[in-house]
């Protein structure tokens, strides 16, 4: 049986106390939220913290509220618990989409918001037991000096692999970070770089304490996901749109937001630039598209060839652009992803 | 440095010593010695260590034992009732939904969970309800229907 | 004794062991928790290819808690599960051949211990030039991976012609000629390898294990140890899934036994499902070649099968397995003449052997696919051209393999009539379309993998006053419901009800041998040790009983519990009572029952490999959708109907077709067992890509499409009450129907397992650049077959022997490889 590494179990009841508890080691320090990406990680030894500072019974971080203005969501709040709420459903029906595409039923039941938005960057050549890496001489990213996946590469090529963070940033979400030196807001884009290996901009002390959806009136969204299997995998392309449209059918706003093609999830500004203002045409649709696709590179680090996952990048905006515009392609959906209801 | 706690286990307080880094599946298995929860890969990808934490199905292999202080847990041992088998197990043994068996536990205590939400799931409902739990011998058909078959008696003893 | 109808074989039931199954009380090997116990963790080989320099263990030996660290020197014997490939060391000797290789095992107190002992073990290796593929293997005679075997390192090559193919090409119409791949898959059994090893307090070794076969584990611990089979007990646990996985001896069921033999103490280890896939013995990576020569009315002429095969790194099953890929063409479909050449090489990858369908899987899916090819050119519905050229019951094969009954025509009636087969056809829109695939499978090797006289199946019967029937026998519960096959069995002939026998399985203390759960043998060989045993036991109690009763023998009934003249049941008495009158008559009861296939036709080397007491037959139909814009499969159904002679349980049959087409079905779409190797320069590693069952991808529930199943029931006089195998045939149709059925929906031939969206969207591509509409392997590479061996068909008036073998044809005797 693979087993853990001994370590500092930590389990705080405040915020205040979590956050002191992370001031004090940050660096050899983990946030323990569901654990579903952490422990596996430290059971392969890919992760080595000394401490981990449960969330469990922080229940500020739990709580799901919705204002007026926005939706918002703790941090530790479960994805189940977002996959079964109304608002989710009514209002950021991408998320909705994402989340209950996340892993399994019983990660669902475990794994925390929070704890997507900063899952560990994935690759072939990382997520394997100390063994195995030891047989490649390891990776840049754990305690080697190579990149595998593209050998000259300068940075670490891992790919981000949340699902919940490109249908935020279609939702325009921001995240709130919190230490003991004080708070502060992101929007969701700003939390990532595009590196593997620091792919948060999130400081080794702060929280990550809570997501905000501004509610906006008629707004569709929707979150296709491109995997082997329905249920298990991680991304190998996630494209998020939201889209507000006028009396007219004009877009008001409309933003796309790729997952699992780099480091980092990806805006696509040109999507919003070429939108507004326009009617959703196949044509429109068609030149979103392209755009998405130049900015999609993914790499050989995950199954499918990276060729075709490139190439369904077209396919998926399509797909995306014209369920919302109100196509009707729910066969698509679950064909595409055995999403079922 | 090994401290007490407390599981709740099928109805029983079970007070054990345990260190952090023990997993629910290795408290249960090695200390409880209720080997009855399976596991397949201690990663999260298999489902067969599925248990329920509350009313939630979880796996014991991506949850701290610690973290489950003073909550109740549900494992497979907990489903008969008495000398009688539970509806689903009972269901499971007559159609024919476990061959190996093996990841039989993972998969009565995930259905267990769906039948107590929704006495009446569709086909649709028991595929989903039953993705995160790989079955390598039976091809899911006749689990699907052993399930819906205990739902239909589960559904009788209510009335 | 009266005939009467059949009671409990051939309805559905619960299985015996089902109540065990789904309460959590079934013990798994891992489930065995004994006092005192320690803990083994083995180190593995971070190199391909290497030779072993050093090995310090000093520092691992010195951390407190751990007990024992082993090296390759603390057991120098080879083993293996054929007797012409003894080429593995429970620990690695002088060289290492794979990432993952075993090198030393560390015993502790704990898991965890054993666990970070590892790290303190240094090895020191001297690399050894790697051998990543068969290209490699042939075009590389040096480094050898193993210094045995046919040639460099080709580790068996093999020719052997039936009747004159250059002459059946003459007479032919038309000659296909087309190249298949099939990647390397494999089992992926829920349950990792677990065992447990202990000393009896008389001072015996018992080793529990998740085993298949668990008379050969018996025969290597014995080798490798030096000790007398007889202080040498072997229990097979029930298994969490093994599909053929776990039908070798593996080094750390060796190496626990030595274990406990120098600590005194209990030794368990569970493999981590990282090291199983090291383990592998799954299906191996096969390249083939088929030509084919046809007649215009579809007639098959003669048919060349050339495979080559990527074995990994140690023998394993291989021979069996080479011979595999050629032995079974003939057995569906009539051939006049018939060569096959095969040929396995060695790699430095985990080494391949038996999965589900074993070595016949991949040649059945050329063969399969290039039949659709045919029926194209020749403008035949590929239904209606199998049925033609279906082969006769009770034909003796251009190969000399005997068939008795063969359904398959019903077979491919039903799934035809089932699925609409005549209205969807090349007749549903573009985007979708069906496949139709046949194939046949073993009911049990016709010999044993040690060449020996004895039985392949044995029973034992107790019975005593208490009215409680015990049947003894070695099979192994892999999960397919063996158990239940023996107590029905018993409990049929004896009249009795299935809660008043029990079994003891798997024991080689205690039940007579049965070789193993493997090639389908287990229900038609102990089934029929089991009728023999029961019969016997019936004749036994009958005497004293019809005595007593004052009839005639042949006029008792043995049903429900009771035995009583067929005239007049109400002057019988219950079966317990019929016990304690025979008991008194002869004194303890007990009863025999052995089961030996009858001796293949085959007298050819080589021709061991095929024969069987019956075949079952498979035909399934698949309806498919294909997104031409991504290349994504939906599978709409899947028609199957399999030939098993008889259904002794219904449920449990039902469940091993499903779950073969589930299997096969994964094996079609995405399981891959696949292999990176990084620069030379920078590493040259050869890793397994994703050696995790998130990343090997498998069917989840949401993947598995309805299949609708019938099975053809017409009892094969060789098989228990009629039965025949169920648990590997259904798998084989699935590949090439789901080929066949992808062809009919958008004209794009995938000429490779798995297939994939990728795939197919390249296939789309070459079709809309004025290519050939096709995805697969480009050419065969020249393999150095050897010498065909001639051997005239039946119809030729051959005997069986090859022509030109002159060791062969001095012995008369047939022996296995």
């Amino acid at each position: 049986m693979l087993r853990l590494p001994n370590f500092t179990l930590l389990q705080p009841q405040t915020l205040s106390e979590a956050l002191a508890l992370l001031a004090v080691d940050p660096h050899n320090t983990a946030i323990l939220a569901g654990g579903t990406d952490l422990l596996p990680n430290m059971k392969r030894r890919q992760q080595t913290p000394r401490r981990l500072i449960s969330l469990r019974h922080v229940s500020e971080l739990h709580k799901l509220a919705v204002s007026d203005a926005e939706i918002r969501i703790g941090g530790a709040v479960r994805l189940r618990a977002i996959e079964d709420a109304p608002i989710i459903a009514e209002e950021a029906l991408a998320l909705r989409q994402a989340v209950s595409q996340i892993a399994t039923v019983h990660i669902r039941g475990t794994a925390t918001l929070g704890g997507n938005l900063c899952l560990d960057t994935r690759c072939d050549y990382y997520n394997q037991s100390e063994p195995w890496r030891q047989a490649i001489g390891y990776c840049k990213k754990k305690d080697g000096d190579i990149c595998w996946v593209a050998t000259s590469s300068p940075r670490c090529l891992a790919v981000s692999s949340t699902d919940a963070a490109p249908a935020l940033m279609a939702l325009d979400a921001k995240v709130q970070l919190r230490s003991v030196r004080g708070d502060r807001e992101l929007s969701l884009s700003d939390l990532y770089h595009n590196d593997g290996i620091h792919y948060l901009t999130k400081r080794p002390d702060e929280l990550l304490t809570q997501v905000r959806i501004p509610r906006r009136p008629g707004l569709r969204s929707a979150y296709w996901k491109l995997r082997r299997r329905g249920a298990f995998d991680f991304p190998l392309l996630g494209v998020a749109v939201a889209v507000q449209l006028d009396e007219e059918g004009l877009v008001r706003d409309a933003r796309l937001a790729l997952g699992a093609v780099s480091s980092q999830p990806i805006l696509v500004e040109e999507a919003g630039k070429r939108l507004i203002g326009q009617e959703l045409t196949n044509d429109q649709i068609d030149e979103v598209a392209d755009a998405a696709y130049s900015l999609a590179k993914p790499m050989d680090h995950a199954d499918m060839s990276l060729s075709y996952r490139k190439g369904m990048v077209r396919s998926l905006v399509r797909s995306a652009l014209r369920e919302v515009r109100g196509d009707d392609i729910a066969a698509d959906r679950q064909r595409l992803m055995r999403m079922l209801g | 440095m090994k401290q007490p706690i407390s599981l709740i286990v099928n109805g029983e307080r079970h007070d054990t010593l345990c260190t952090p880094n023990l997993t629910l599946l290795e408290v249960l298995r090695e200390n409880l010695q209720l080997t009855g929860t399976k596991h397949g890969c201690e990663l999260g990808e298999c489902g067969a260590c599925a248990v329920l934490l509350g009313e939630e199905p979880v796996l014991s292999c991506l949850v701290l034992a610690m973290e489950c202080d003073g909550l109740p847990i549900t494992t497979v041992e907990g489903m008969k009732r008495g000398a009688e088998l539970h509806p689903l197990q009972a269901a499971f043994a007559d159609h024919g939904a476990a061959q190996c068996g093996y990841c039989t536990p993972g998969i009565l205590v995930t259905a267990k969970a769906l039948l107590d939400r929704n006495p009446s799931p569709t086909r649709t409902e028991v595929r989903e309800a039953l993705s995160g739990n790989l079955c390598r011998c039976t091809g899911y058909l006749q689990i699907f229907e052993a399930v819906e078959a205990a739902a239909g008696i589960l559904r009788e003893e209510k009335q | 004794m009266s005939q009467r109808p059949l009671h409990i074989i051939g309805k559905a039931r619960r299985r015996v062991d089902g109540r065990a199954k789904v309460s959590g009380e079934t013990r798994f090997a891992d489930d065995l928790i004994l006092p005192r116990m320690l803990f083994c963790r083995l180190l593995r080989s971070p190199l391909p290819h290497a030779r072993i320099v050093s090995i310090d263990v000093s520092r691992a030996q010195a951390l407190p808690g751990v007990h024992l660290v082993l090296t390759g020197a603390d057991l120098p014997t080879t083993f293996g599960i054929l007797p012409v490939s003894q080429d593995e060391h429970a620990l690695c000797l002088d060289k290492v051949r794979f990432v993952g290789d075993p090198v030393a095992a560390v015993i502790a107190q704990t898991e965890l211990l054993a666990e970070e002992a590892l790290a303190l073990i240094n090895v020191k290796y001297e690399p050894l030039t790697t051998i990543a593929s068969p290209e490699e293997a042939l075009a590389q005679s040096e480094p050898r991976i193993h210094d045995y075997g046919d040639s460099g390192n080709i580790h068996k090559s093999v020719a052997m012609s039936f009747g004159s193919v250059e002459q059946g090409f003459a007479e032919a119409d038309h000659i296909f000629d087309d190249t298949f791949s099939y990647a390397g898959n494999t089992h992926l059994p829920l349950e990792t390898h677990a065992a447990v090893a202990a000393l009896d307090p008389d001072g015996k070794l018992t080793i529990w294990s998740s085993t298949q076969t668990p008379h050969y584990v018996h025969r290597s611990i014995a080798k490798v140890l030096a000790l007398p089979p007889s202080r040498v007990r072997v229990i097979a646990t029930p298994q969490g899934g093994g599909f053929g996985g776990k039908t070798d001896p593996f080094n750390h069921e060796i190496v626990i036994c030595k274990a406990a033999l120098v600590t005194g103490r209990p030794v368990k280890i569970c493999l981590s499902r990282e090291e199983v896939f090291y383990c592998h013995r799954g299906r191996h990576p096969v390249l083939m070649r088929l030509r084919c020569g046809v007649k215009q009315d579809g007639t098959l002429t003669a048919l060349h099968l050339q495979t080559l095969l990527d074995g990994g790194a140690y023998g394993s099953y291989g021979v069996a397995s080479t011979f595999y890929t050629g032995a079974l063409q003939t057995v569906t479909y009539h051939l006049p003449s018939y060569r096959f050449e095969g040929c396995r090489v060695f790699t430095n990858k985990p080494p391949c052997g038996p999965k589900r369908g074993h070595g016949t899987v991949q040649p059945r899916f050329g063969q399969e696919v290039q039949l659709d090819k045919i029926a194209v050119a020749l403008g035949l519905d590929p239904a209606e051209l199998r049925l033609r050229i279906v082969e006769k019951p009770g034909a003796l094969t251009a190969n000399f393999l005997k068939i008795r009954t063969i359904g398959l025509a019903e077979c491919i009636r039903s799934v035809v009539r089932r699925s609409g087969w005549a209205d969807k056809h090349r007749k549903l829109p573009y985007g979708r379309g069906v496949g139709i695939a046949c194939s046949s499978y073993l009911s049990g090797a016709g010999m044993p993998i040690y060449y020996n006289d004895m039985a392949h199946s044995g029973v034992q019967l107790k019975l005593d006053r208490s009215g409680l029937v015990t049947a003894f026998c070695g099979a192994a519960e892999v999960g397919q419901g063996s158990d239940d096959v023996l107590c029905a069995s018993v409990a049929e002939v004896l009249g009795v009800e299935i809660a008043d026998v029990k079994v003891v399985t798997g024991d080689t203390d205690l039940s007579p041998v049965d070789l193993g759960s493997y090639s389908s043998r287990v229900t038609l060989m102990m089934g029929n040790a089991a009728i023999q045993a029961a019969e016997r036991a019936r004749e036994l109690v009958a005497g004293p009983v019809a005595a007593k009763l004052g009839v005639p023998v042949e006029q008792l009934v043995f049903s429900h519990g009771r035995v009583f003249p067929a005239a007049a049941p109400e002057t019988g008495m219950s079966f317990r009572e019929a016990v304690i009158i025979a008991e008194a008559v002869h004194g303890t009861l007990g009863t025999t029952g052995s089961y030996k296939p009858p001796k293949p036709a085959a007298l050819f080397k080589g021709g061991g490999v095929g024969p069987s007491p019956t075949y079952s037959y498979t035909a399934a139909v698949i309806e498919v959708e294909v997104d031409p814009d991504t290349g994504w499969l939906h599978i709409e159904k899947i028609w199957i109907a399999h030939d098993i002679g008889r259904a002794l349980n219904p449920t449990l049959t039902r469940g091993q077709v499903e779950g073969s087409v589930y299997m096969g079905l994964g094996e079609a779409l995405m399981e891959e067992q696949a292999f990176r190797r990084l620069p030379p320069k920078l590493s040259g590693a050869l890793v397994h890509r994703t050696p995790s069952i998130l990343e090997y991808k498998s069917l989840t529930s949401l993947e598995m499409p309805d299949i609708d199943t019938e099975l053809i029931e017409d009892p094969d006089p060789s098989g228990p009450f009629g039965g025949k195998e169920v648990g590997q045939g259904p798998l084989l149709p699935i590949m090439p129907a789901l080929a066949n059925a992808i062809f009919d929906a958008v004209g794009v031939r995938i000429d490779e397992v798995p297939i994939t969206p990728e795939k197919i969207l390249k296939g789309l591509a070459n079709l809309q650049a004025g290519k050939p509409a096709r995805v697969g392997p480009k050419g065969f590479p020249t393999v150095p077959y050897p010498e065909p061996l001639q051997v005239p068909t039946p119809w030729q008036g051959g005997d069986g022997r090859a022509v030109n073998d002159a060791v062969r044809s001095k012995d008369k005797r047939a022996k296995n490889v």
